[in-house]
């Protein structure tokens, strides 16, 4: 029931008495106050307001602050944001970068294990990469992380356990930008789609590759075009590692060099290889069409058909993207009553994606999300109908998309006003946003978000996180926010710092309000 | 939008005066009115999708041999063999623990079962399996909910599961406890406690005025529990992953008599695809070990308690191109407890033979899970009415016989 529709009173004699206040439908066509507005505004499209950001939107129009919000790279970066993200240099590498000066545990022990068994061909390195893998295999992992400055602490990552290392800085380059950027709604759209494309830090590789995912798989193209962003998720090796593309090849492609090996008289080895369609299915059913989308399980195969031979190269040295045509099912395929002709080689992938990227499913798909997020848990299908025609007329350009919803009828409604849950990230950034907290290490702050229910990146299923109050709403989850209300406004909360005149008169309260928790 | 914060839960705790009452008393409130002690649900979990066929093993198969040439789990005998239960199936070796509880006849095996809505998609077969309505989205609730009955003064954490969010199967009208661990169900700051509790009473947002409720509610409760520092009984070591975790803090609660009814508690990380030959048996060991030290640390106190298992789906007959397998159909179900008729293996057994598989690839389900579910409803927990738990749902004629009579 959602809170707007429903009020519940006691009048005199305790009768509990249920009044409607309206339908649904009225509730889209109440327009807010300008007050409201501004603050609808800023805790939509925005992570919550700062001391002085309502003065500051109100002054400029609300129309103006969110036609700049819409061209983001426009927008001049904050010196507070700036200095924060300077040390975190794992963050600007590329992957190869990474891997050389942060090499994930894979690399090192597939080094020791090569020198153990005096194997020469290890990936080609030079003697710099190779004299970092020699110390860090004999690296001790370090004691009193807890208690050092975050200088002290990313030497000593880097020395023993770099692996740790680029996890911290993806997390805290995700926090500092939420908290201190001013180009706040693309870090809002940043979060919101690469929970859409969800990858999981935790599974093998995918942590040395999420980086370079975040950064340019997503983040180029959240206000781009959709297709563009399919195509980017698809070819980048977080992906692929996550949904086990990169092993997915034609079987009759495999039995054939098999057969060619065993007659030059090489070892086979018996290591198994063929089709693997769990990206295939996801990428219908979570990317794009939607599990409603009309796919079937065939659609499934011949989409994982389309998809072999589509890897990476460098895994462990210098991670690429890497079409081999060898192991790719040259055959033809149906998709969606499409057909693909024999041979098309790389091609046949990137059809796929201008078919489904183009679907009327998608359409709908991506709208109804995107407006789940930004305006309502049960969105108005009338307001969602007008987000797919946009989509559709606009070939999947994102900003049309919404520029359609902002400007809705719907979106700055009473029907819409405070009535989203905040996620737990959202709930953590706004209230640092609220009091102007000076943080200068983001590991507390991303230990109280796995707290409160949403460890960042570390959800493992390919669905990402939930976004409907029901996701986020339980005993657990609200006895969470209160102790971070707490420790947040009693400077609890290692290397966050509140100045007390921030903070509004009893603070705890503010933040583990119920108001607080919506936004 | 949620339909579980609804106020017909005027507590009667609140009456004898529930917050100034001390631990004991409180816990006599449940105990109280009560000629024998509550029966219990735990259900747990394995989201992913586990593969049933590497978990219960149809050694007598040639087709699951020929299907799986380098995933299969060898005949028993064999090194790292099945451990043979009846001569035609056997578990995966990383089980061990459980067959011991299966010899002791408080292990139940259903093969073949599982959710008969032809969806290979997680989100989905999760969805309908925790609704129990397989091919209806529209159920608002989950079937641990409607399980329990809108009573005034029941236990504020009679129905609970582990973990920060509330899992769909408990969604819905009646309250639920969501927990991560006993010791730190707690505000931190007693005076914020005492002022946030009055204003999530006091607020107009029905939703959260209702979780503040249960909050509150549960936190009185827990108050004692949680300075004890908690040791299984009879030499239980549960395995400190989290289903470990999950159920020890599950077995607490049980044993402090404070009126757990339902437990609920997830298992995640079954979505084989890649080199299961490497990753199954490790979960496995924690799955089996993780059960197995819950019943050993309960000890008399099963004759009171199931557990059952489930999986959204199960995994292909035919390993993948990777080692791995994907996105099937039916699944094996454990059902564990005093009141289980164990040590045997439920369910008609469909075949492996490219005839007998569903949609030419997976294995076919010869039993729906809500038969399994609603004996244990009936049978275990003692509600006569099927039809409000599964809506829709005309339950087989011929009982499993899964629950001793």
């Amino acid at each position: 029931m959602r809170r707007n529709q429903l009020h519940l009173f006691f009048a005199a004699g305790a009768v509990l008495a249920l009044v409607h206040l309206g339908d649904a439908a009225t509730a889209w066509d109440k327009k807010l106050k300008s007050d409201e507005k501004v603050q609808h505004a800023l805790n939509r499209l925005a992570f919550g307001p700062r001391p002085g950001d309502m003065d500051r939107v109100k002054k400029m129009g609300v129309d103006r602050w969110i036609a700049q919000q819409l061209e983001p790279s426009k927008i001049a970066e904050s010196a507070e944001l700036t200095a924060r993200l300077a040390p975190l240099d794992s963050v600007r590498m590329s992957m190869g970068e990474m891997t050389a000066k942060y090499p994930p545990r894979q690399l090192i022990r597939a080094f020791t294990n090569a020198k153990a068994k005096g194997r020469r061909n290890a990936p080609a390195m030079t003697e710099e990469m190779k004299a970092n893998l020699e110390r860090l295999a004999s690296a001790e992992r370090p004691r009193g992380l807890r208690d050092m400055a975050p200088e002290t602490r990313r030497e000593a990552l880097a020395k023993s356990a770099p692996q740790l290392l680029v996890t911290s800085e993806l997390i805290e380059n995700k926090l500092y930008r939420a908290v201190y950027s001013e180009r706040q709604l693309e870090e809002v759209l940043v979060d919101f789609w690469f929970n859409h494309f969800n990858v999981y830090l935790n599974k093998g590789l995918v942590r040395h590759l999420t980086t370079s995912y975040e950064r340019d798989a997503i983040r180029p193209f959240v206000l781009g075009k959709f297709k563009d962003m399919v195509r980017a998720t698809a070819e980048h090796p977080a992906m692929l590692v996550y949904l086990d593309n990169w092993q997915s090849v034609d079987p009759a492609a495999v039995e054939n060099m098999k057969r060619r090996a065993k007659r030059a008289g090489f070892d086979v080895p018996k290591r198994a290889r063929g089709l693997n369609e769990n990206y295939g299915r996801e990428l219908l059913e979570l990317h794009t069409l939607g599990v409603d989308g009309g796919y079937t399980q065939k659609d499934v195969v011949e989409v994982a058909r389309c998809f072999t031979g589509w890897t990476i190269s460098g895994v462990l040295n210098d991670p690429r993207f890497q079409f081999v045509d060898r192991v790719h099912d040259k055959g033809e395929k149906v998709v969606l009553g499409r057909t693909i002709a024999a041979g098309g080689g790389q091609n046949d992938a990137l059809e796929v994606i201008g078919i489904i990227a183009a679907h009327p499913a998608t359409a709908r798909f991506i709208s109804r999300k995107l407006a789940q997020r930004f305006v309502a848990d049960e969105p108005p299908q009338q307001l969602v109908d007008r987000m797919a025609a946009t989509f559709t007329k606009t070939g999947g350009d994102l900003r049309e998309v919404m520029k359609t919803m902002i400007h809705s009828r719907e979106f700055f409604s009473e029907g819409a006003y405070r009535a989203k849950m905040k996620s737990p990230f959202e709930m953590v950034v706004s209230a640092v946003r609220a009091v102007n907290a000076d943080v200068r290490s983001a590991i507390t702050l991303s230990q109280s978000i796995d707290e409160l229910g949403q460890p960042l990146y570390r959800k493992e299923e390919p669905t990402g996180y939930g976004n409907t109050s029901a996701d986020w709403v339980s005993t657990a989850g609200l006895l969470a926010r209160m102790n971070f209300a707490v420790a947040l406004t009693q400077n609890k909360l290692r290397g966050v710092t509140v100045e007390p005149t921030s903070l509004p008169k009893d603070p705890a309260l503010a933040f583990g309000s119920p108001e607080f928790q919506r936004r | 939008m949620s339909t579980r914060r609804i106020f017909l839960r005027d507590s009667a705790l609140a009456m004898v005066g529930f917050g100034a009452a001390p631990a004991w008393m409180q816990r006599a409130v449940y105990a109280a009115g009560e000629s024998r002690r509550k029966k219990i649900l735990v259900t747990i979990f394995q989201r992913g999708a586990a593969d049933g066929l590497n978990t219960v093993v149809p050694f007598r198969e040639k087709a699951y041999y020929a299907l799986r040439p380098l995933i299969a789990v060898p005949q028993p005998g064999q090194s790292e063999g099945a451990l043979d239960l009846n001569g035609e199936f056997g578990l995966h070796p990383a089980l061990e623990p459980l067959k011991n509880l299966y010899q002791e006849k408080l292990l139940a095996i259903v093969t073949a079962a599982g959710s008969p809505d032809p969806t290979r998609s997680h989100f989905d077969a999760q969805d309908y399996m925790e609704s129990g309505t397989p091919g209806r989205k529209a159920t608002r609730d989950g079937w641990l909910n409607r399980l329990l009955p809108r009573d005034a003064s029941v236990s504020p954490v009679r129905a609970i599961s582990i973990g920060p969010g509330l899992p769909r199967s408990l969604r819905g009208a009646s309250s639920a406890v969501a927990l991560n661990t006993v010791q730190n169900f707690r505000v931190r700051d007693e005076a914020a406690g005492m002022a946030l509790q009055s204003m999530y009473a006091a607020t107009q947002d029905t939703e959260l005025s209702g979780a503040g409720k249960e909050t509150f509610e549960a936190l009185r409760l827990l108050e004692s529990l949680r300075a004890q520092n908690y040791t299984p009984a009879n030499g239980a070591a549960y395995p400190a992953a989290r289903l470990g975790a999950s159920l020890k803090q599950i077995a607490q609660l049980i044993k402090s008599d404070v009126g757990v009814e339902v437990a609920f508690a997830d298992m995640g990380g079954w979505d084989h695809h890649t080199n299961e030959l490497a990753r199954l048996p490790n979960m496995l060991r924690e799955f089996g070990s993780s059960l197995a030290a819950f019943a050993q640390d309960l000890g008399d106190r099963m004759a009171d308690v199931v557990v059952v298992t489930m999986s959204e789906f199960g995994r292909t007959v035919r390993e993948n191109g990777s080692g791995g397998t994907d996105h099937g159909h039916a699944n094996s179900m454990f059902v564990i407890g005093g009141p289980v008729a164990g040590g045997q293996i439920y369910g008609k057994w469909p075949g492996l033979n490219q005839e007998q598989l569903y949609e030419g690839r997976d294995l076919a389900i010869t039993t729906d899970f809500r038969n399994v579910l609603g004996e244990v409803v009936t049978g275990h927990m003692g509600l006569p009415n099927v039809g409000k738990i599964f809506p829709e749902f005309q339950a087989a004629q011929a009982r499993i016989g899964l629950i001793k009579a």
